[in-house]
């Protein structure tokens, strides 16, 4: 009754093309930026740290592969490799730069990756599917050794892992052992929904049509004047961007400190389910898709032994474990079976149900 | 100048020195090469039939053997365990076939090969649950695999052929002759090639589509089975094989995603250039270089020739 169109007259251009034309849908977004802020007064820690944070740095992660994969459909598995060098970029500058805000080299270490990303990207000019997720295989493994062999890339550290140097910003620590999950989750808050809206922005844009017109059709594409040599790189470029500064996010204000596992070929897979389970081509889809991968076995971690113990069957910790892979494997199938296009298409069909609601049409 | 004598000089010179040490290291890559063919054999026949890039195929490997192993550890005689693990991937098979191809059949291509994902996920959780998580040793001798080592005076030195990897030599070329007879002489074989050029004609003159793919996934278990054996023998049972199974992939992009003889090659050049690669190059870099040296032989590959040694010409490409 609330969700409707009538009486919403667009007037100019711009109002036409508008990401959200409704009021009700702008009015949504602005509660949702305002619960996410209010919850880091409201919500413990154990909900800010294990959930929340992780949940953005993934649906970060998820955006980036969402602009690769989604948008101009080139399927990559190096995620975790790019996210890795965005984690150690970062660790590289400011540790040599201690004297320079962290959030300039967040956001810097995202260049580095991007760099490598395009490099690795190079070979999709030849080649597209299921070749071109064996090609980024490549970038995966040889980044991923590159992090295990080369030491000055930890500062020659003995452990050879990464660990968060304590940093400030405003006279709080945001960084290293003395930082409160609060003000780790408002700074990566901030960071992913400045990024989010610039991805908007960007895949809305005259960049981001490209994009798609090559997704959809390369060779089309290339006769209306797109050219996929720049059109391809860019897309790998910024797209390993997002995964940089999200690698950076994850190692420094999650873990706190991570070695180069973190960054391995299941961090890859783990991303790309998020992606296809939340919707290929969609923002939103890659927040449902980071929700649904990593919340879901949380909740069922929680949820299931609770579940069971009414029966009289009480499990161990690792039978839960095996219960969970079980169902997160069978609800990958279970949704694709429901909606290949994903979460967000549910999330369409839904608000254009409640648009027209009581009424089918 | 230096750096360029120790690239480009030194290992050959080696080569030349002690050729004993150039045909161990020339052996075990085929060995594994062999290895890694088999996996992805079980790829190319699913890849086919039905045009699913099955990434399930790792993780089949290693629920066939642990089956395998956790049916003798309850008890099971060898040989009976393993016709019973044979069963599970026809059971497999056909659960596959109903519960996920069926209901996605026509999707785009990226859609299914989500699909194998979930599967992947489903089969650690069930096969962890079932059979525990722990490493598990292969039953190579009640199986009657031989054990041991024959050492041969060859060019001034000793070479060590480990019988086990003999045995998994002639049984993958064994397998791979069978399934070559299958596919050329039996009318299944001949229903398979059908649908693998075209679904749609296939259909047409009376092929089960649903049949196919019970009898390709099975097949692909056969092989997974086998695999499994073979690997596990080598390294243990236990999930990191699934990781192993990737390495399959550069060898499909060599040989062609849809090419038998294709893999075989593919995973022989795969794995011997890997060995060669790791024991006479690897130290100028600190070693290790196997865990990604197969997959840039295989991208250098694909700039030159993009559709694989054996593969389909029409391929997705500007």
């Amino acid at each position: 009754m609330l969700y409707r169109e009538a009486g919403q007259f667009k007037t100019n251009y711009a109002a036409d093309s508008a990401i959200f034309p409704l009021r009700q849908d702008r009015l949504g977004l602005g509660v949702i930026i305002l619960a996410a802020y209010a919850l880091a007064f409201i919500g413990n820690s154990f909900l800010l740290q294990a959930v929340m944070i992780p949940f953005l740095v993934f649906s970060l992660a998820s955006i980036g592969l969402n602009i690769l994969t989604g948008y101009t459909g080139l399927l990559s598995l190096g995620t975790g490799a790019f996210m890795g060098v965005g984690a150690y970029a970062c660790y590289k500058l400011m540790t040599a730069f201690p004297g320079v805000n962290v959030i300039i080299w967040i956001f810097a270490s995202g260049f580095f990756s991007a760099a490598i990303g395009a490099l690795f990207g190079l070979p999709s000019l030849r080649i597209k599917g299921f070749y071109l997720a064996v090609a980024t295989l490549a970038a995966q493994f040889f980044l991923q050794w590159c992090f295990i062999r080369i030491p000055w890339l930890v500062n020659y550290n003995v452990s050879g892992a990464l660990d968060a140097p304590l940093r400030t910003l405003f006279g709080t620590p945001i960084m290293g052992p003395n930082a409160t999950p609060q003000t780790r989750y408002l700074v990566v808050l901030t960071i992913v929904i400045l990024l989010t809206w610039l991805a908007s922005n960007l895949v809305h844009g005259r960049i981001g049509r490209m994009w798609i017109a090559i997704r959809d059709m390369d060779l089309a594409a290339e006769l209306m004047g797109i050219r996929p040599l720049q059109t391809k790189l860019l897309a790998f470029a910024v797209s390993s961007y997002y995964c940089g500064v999200a690698g950076a996010l994850l190692v420094f204000l999650w873990y706190g400190g991570a070695e180069y596992d973190v960054f391995n070929i299941n961090q890859s897979f783990f991303i790309l389910f998020m992606v296809i389970i939340g919707g290929l081509g969609s923002l939103i889809g890659s927040f449902f898709g980071a929700a649904l991968i990593f919340i879901l076995p949380i909740v069922l971690g929680i949820v299931l032994p609770a579940m069971l113990s009414p029966f009289g069957i009480s499990v161990g910790a690792d039978v839960i474990e095996h219960l969970r892979f079980m169902i997160v494997g069978a609800l990958i199938i279970f949704f694709l079976i429901v909606e290949p296009h994903g979460l967000a298409r549910l999330w369409q069909i839904g608000k254009q149900k409640l648009l027209v609601w009581p009424f089918p049409y | 100048m230096d750096i360029l004598y120790k690239i480009f000089i030194e290992p050959f010179v080696f080569m030349g020195e002690a050729p004993d040490l150039l045909i161990q290291t020339l052996w075990e890559g085929l060995v594994s090469g062999v290895l890694y063919a088999l996996i992805a054999l079980g790829f190319v026949l699913i890849f086919k039939a039905s045009g699913v890039f099955n990434f399930a195929q790792g993780i089949m490997v290693v629920f066939a053997a642990l089956t395998l192993v956790g049916l003798y550890e309850k008890g099971v005689p060898a040989f009976l365990a393993l016709i019973l693990a044979a069963l599970a991937m026809l059971v497999l098979a056909v659960v596959v076939e109903r519960v996920v191809l069926r209901p996605l059949v026509n999707q785009p291509d990226i859609i299914l090969f989500m699909a194998t994902f979930g599967l992947t996920y489903f089969l650690i959780g069930f096969g962890e649950l079932i059979f525990g998580g722990n490493p598990k040793e292969m039953i190579t001798s009640a199986l009657l695999l031989p054990q041991g080592t024959t050492e041969l005076d060859m060019l001034g030195g000793m070479v060590r052929f480990q019988h086990l990897d003999i045995a998994a030599a002639v049984i993958a070329s064994i397998m791979i002759g069978l399934l070559a007879v299958f596919f050329s002489k039996t009318r299944i074989g001949r229903a398979l090639r059908a649908v693998a050029d075209s679904h749609k004609a296939a259909l047409s003159v009376g092929i089960s589509l649903n049949q196919i793919w019970v009898i390709v996934w099975f097949a692909a278990g056969i092989v997974a089975l086998v695999a499994g054996i073979m690997w596990g023998a080598r390294s243990g049972v236990s999930f990191s094989l699934q990781i192993i199974a990737l390495k399959a992939l550069p060898v499909l992009i060599l040989g062609g995603f849809t090419s038998i003889p294709g893999a075989i090659i593919g995973g022989l050049i795969i794995g011997v250039g890997e060995k060669i690669g790791e024991f006479y190059w690897g130290p100028l870099v600190g070693g290790g270089v196997e865990t990604w040296l197969a997959y840039v032989i295989a991208l250098l590959f694909l700039l030159y020739r993009p559709q694989g040694l054996f593969g389909e010409k029409i391929i997705e490409r500007i």
